[in-house]
């Protein structure tokens, strides 16, 4: 029971994007298409599974005054991993999300978790823990990436439902951030009742 | 004149974060008080120009004779974070009055993608020292403009009736988007 909160929490309740508003800058840069947001959210939980994993395991060697340092070199690693996986095998995905792979190091998520949760806590829970936001990350990802790609160019994964172009302005920069601006606002009213 | 469009294009057409989406989180968090945003916008401007540099030079004369490009990430993190410590130490020594003005920020940098995203864009574009370094200082004076242009905004808003959901971060974002649209249209200018 616990350990299913300990998961669910990422999605509404404490959902690093919509809640937290940690890690904004991956989600407006590469929301243009729901998929790409998936990419973008799928290659974040990994490096949050991983990291909150490793660091779990390594919280009693890990001295204290040289936590946040040694965090972030296992951060990177994982970074790293994911920014050559991602190069080899979908290249024109990783061609799209571009910078903003190896900008994962920095997304506030990663250190976040690792500083919160995976430093007090087993490895078990830093897994669920990792998964339950990562996945929360995909999923606000994934429906500003569908939002988006519905009105601006008026078709959802790639597929067109109507002729001609959509409100254009969504799928350049103003759009993130005003439709993630009412997505907040929507959730936050959820949460409320 | 080579130069001068690469400014007008770093913080007008392309700013760091109306158009290409970098350092979000502290535009959104330290856009509370025109003052906040100004001290802000020092210290991104000091640690940036310095990155940048910095992580130019390992980049050319360490990673890439070693044949270790692939440590990029993690070697400029770890600069970064450093330098950041660095500043902070040498400010507090030599001038008080600037560390009492920019301290408080220098922390947050280190987590500030724009910095770290500046720094992988200078490689990424092949540009050599100087023309990086300008890139460096255009950026961030571009990151500066937009936080202090919000902040003014924001002060605004304190005074306007705004419904309770809509309050703070979405306003704030909202508000970032019309922003962006306006300097959308600098768009021919380069």
């Amino acid at each position: 029971m616990n350990q299913m909160k300990n998961f669910s929490k990422g999605f509404l309740k404490e959902n690093p994007i919509l809640v937290l508003v940690l890690g904004t800058c991956p989600a407006l840069a590469t929301t243009s298409s729901a998929l790409n947001g998936l990419g973008m959210g799928l290659a974040t939980t990994f490096v949050l599974l991983g990291s909150n994993v490793f660091i779990a395991l390594l919280k009693n060697a890990i001295p204290d005054k040289v936590r946040i340092p040694a965090f972030i070199i296992v951060i990177a690693t994982f970074v790293t991993i994911v920014d050559l996986v991602m190069q080899a095998y979908v290249p024109s995905l990783y061609a799209t999300l571009g910078i903003f792979i190896p900008l994962i190091v920095v997304n506030c998520i990663v250190l976040g978790r690792a500083e919160a949760f995976a430093s007090k806590n087993s490895v078990w829970s830093s897994f669920v823990d990792g998964a339950g936001m990562g996945l929360g990350f995909t999923l606000a990802l994934g429906v500003l990436g569908a939002v988006r790609e519905i009105l601006g160019s008026g078709s959802i994964m790639g597929y067109k439902f109507i002729d001609g172009d959509g409100i254009l302005v969504f799928v350049l920069a103003p759009g993130a951030f005003i439709a993630l601006g009412y997505m907040i606002a929507i959730t936050y009213r959820i949460n409320k009742t | 004149m080579e130069y001068i469009l690469l400014i007008i294009s770093a913080i007008l057409v392309n700013n760091v974060v109306l158009a290409q989406f970098l350092g979000v989180c502290p535009f959104l968090g330290v856009s509370n008080k025109v003052s906040t945003a100004i001290g802000m916008s020092g210290a991104v401007t000091f640690v940036m120009v310095l990155a940048t540099m910095a992580t130019y030079l390992i980049y050319t004369y360490i990673l890439l004779p070693l044949g270790i490009g692939f440590m990029q990430t993690i070697t400029f993190i770890l600069v970064i974070a450093a330098l950041v410590q660095m500043v902070e130490i040498i400010l507090k020594k030599i001038s008080q009055g600037l560390y009492q003005a920019l301290g408080i920020f220098l922390p947050l940098i280190t987590t500030n993608c724009a910095v770290l995203g500046v720094a992988i864009l200078v490689i990424q574009k092949e540009y050599n020292l100087i023309t990086g370094v300008i890139y460096g200082g255009a950026t961030a004076l571009g990151f500066g403009l937009a936080l202090i242009i919000l902040a003014g905004i924001r002060e605004q808003l304190e005074l306007a009736d705004i419904p309770k959901g809509m309050q703070g971060v979405p306003i704030s974002l909202i508000t970032a988007g019309i922003l962006a649209l306006a300097f959308m249209g600098f768009a021919g200018l380069v």
